[in-house]
């Protein structure tokens, strides 16, 4: 009989990271959406191809040898089918062994396979945090090249670090450093962020954003209902995320864990969003959507770090200063022309780093030595190995599209082919 | 025969096509045009930032009639464009040299 429990125990911890993986897979469609929206007509093909592409490369990169460099294993996922023992059998009487010696209400004990799905797909969020801040300048296949490099090596690297559990080359580690970051606040999101500034900082602005004086001239998006689709996208495939992140379902305890993580997410997004829509309202005297839409995302990742601890209040908190932040920090981008259409930059990393150091208030497992330590960690890494990556691409062959291909549009440039032909002219 | 071009205010257009469909007016051609005119552009305001929309959004409608009708034409599109606020456009009048109905071949005032 408590086998059978044990087995079932199993199989809803399973179930619970596929559906959560897939909940996080939709992520990939948000991206797509918001960025799309807040691109002009002439650079959607381009972004969404960009979109789907870079989900697929990830999920490549990340079977290849990702999972492997982050978690060990075979290379290829080689023997991930029977969780590394011999045949069906032996797998059952390893998951019964495990189960006992966690005890009921003990760690998880799920399947490998489903681990790597779960974690494949947040792989891809940190790189669809870069294309948004690339957009509408840079070289289609530049984008894909790195992404083989960001998804295959550079984001596992730090992954083993801090999820993984290894040394930084052997020096110290995170983890007994107090370092925590629950669902990815730092190691998915402020990733993807500093790959972006380092390939931003390369690339430089758009023409025509900025004025000689440091005057800034906006793009406005094309399509803002597509944009705000994809910020609901992207909420939704947060609670898969977040909740997906307590990795188990299958006892009292992490059932309602699982439910205040879901709980604390919607909540801290909600209050990104009044908070940065009151702030942009002061602040420009109209209530800008943009702003609205990257509160409600940065609310998400601010709560990332710590969605199960905090109270729903102090949740909402979170994320409200994350709303905040995130109205600021555009602002000050944008007076160091660092162009970032789609304001990822700010909401992914800023915030990010607002929601690692947020960790120690609520959860006493955390330190700010080790929140600090992270940081710097996860910042200079990726941001040095994106740098160099995208210095070699560049001197190899070039980052950006010419200045005509820029003014005529990356669709006819990278994919030859409009995504409104109906009531778009070539110019 | 003349063309009467007239550039609107584009809510307007719903009033300024009955009053000339009372008048007799058989069918007119609209354009959406954008311009710019003593009102200038206005300000939008994007992610914090302010910038100038140089070139604002107008409808331009053109008829063409025959000579008796003009004075009603001119009063009956001045009458239902007026807002009294600037930017409500501005009336433009040519002579039409000639004019056919591609259907019957019909010319003059009677292709109008």
């Amino acid at each position: 009989m408590q086998e059978n429990i044990f087995e079932l125990q199993y199989a809803i911890d399973t179930f619970y990271f596929l559906v959560s993986g897939a909940l996080v897979m939709w992520m990939a469609a948000g991206f797509a959406m918001l960025e799309s929206g807040l691109v002009r007509t002439k650079n959607t093909t381009e972004i969404l191809t960009k979109n789907v592409a870079l989900y697929a490369i990830s999920c490549i990169m990340y079977m290849v040898c990702g999972y492997y460099i982050m978690y060990g294993g075979d290379m290829f996922l080689a023997n991930i089918a029977l969780d590394g023992a011999d045949n069906a059998d032996a797998v059952t009487a390893s998951v019964l062994k495990a189960s006992a010696e966690a005890g009921f209400d003990g760690d998880s004990v799920y399947s490998d396979a489903s681990d790597f799905f779960f974690q494949v797909v947040f792989v891809a969020t940190a790189m669809s945090i870069v294309s948004g801040a690339v957009a509408e300048r840079m070289k289609l296949w530049a984008f894909l090249l790195f992404a083989v490099v960001m998804t295959g090596f550079i984001y596992p690297m730090e992954g083993s670090w801090t999820w993984g559990g290894n040394d930084v080359f052997g020096m110290y580690n995170l983890g007994d450093m107090g370092f925590s970051d629950f669902a990815g606040s730092g190691i998915v999101h402020m990733a993807g962020a500093m790959a972006a500034l380092a390939g931003v900082i390369l690339l430089g602005a758009r023409k025509g954003k900025y004025g000689p004086n440091g005057e800034v001239h906006p793009i406005p998006g094309a399509n803002l209902p597509l944009a705000t689709l994809g910020t609901f996208i992207l909420w939704m495939g947060w609670f898969g995320f977040n909740g997906g992140s307590v990795l188990k379902l299958g006892d009292v305890a992490s059932a309602n864990s699982v439910a205040m993580v879901f709980l604390n997410t919607n909540a801290a997004a909600a209050a990104g969003a009044v908070a940065a829509m009151i702030l942009a309202r002061l602040m420009f005297g109209k209530t800008d959507l943009t702003m609205v839409l990257n509160g409600a995302l940065a609310g998400l990742v601010a709560i990332t770090a710590e969605p199960s601890t905090p109270s729903p209040l102090v949740a909402s908190m979170i994320g409200a200063v994350g709303g905040l932040i995130v109205v600021g920090s555009i602002l000050f981008m944008d007076k160091l022309k660092i162009d970032d259409p789609v304001g990822a930059i700010s909401v992914h990393g800023t915030v990010g780093i607002w929601g690692l150091l947020a960790v120690p208030l609520t959860n006493d497992g955390a330190s700010y030595t080790g929140q600090i330590a992270g940081i710097f960690t996860i910042g200079i890494w990726v941001f040095v190995v994106s740098f160099i990556t995208w210095m070699i691409i560049k001197m190899i062959m070039g980052i950006r599209v010419s200045e005509e291909e820029e003014y005529e549009g990356l669709d006819l440039a990278d994919c030859g082919m409009e995504a409104y032909p109906e009531f778009v002219s070539a110019k | 025969m003349k063309l009467v071009s007239a550039i609107i205010k584009p809510f307007k257009l719903d009033d300024v096509r009955e009053s000339l469909s009372d008048i007799g007016v058989q069918g007119i051609t609209v354009t959406e045009v954008k311009g710019f005119g003593r009102q200038k552009g206005h300000t939008e305001l994007y992610r914090g930032a302010e910038y100038v929309v140089d070139f604002l959004p107008k409808v331009k409608i053109e008829v063409a009639i025959n000579d008796d009708l003009l004075d009603q034409v001119i009063e009956a599109v001045s009458k239902a464009a007026n807002t009294g606020k600037i930017g409500d456009g501005k009336i433009f009048i040519f002579d039409v040299e000639q004019a056919i109905r591609i259907r019957t071949g019909e010319s003059g005032p009677e292709a109008l």
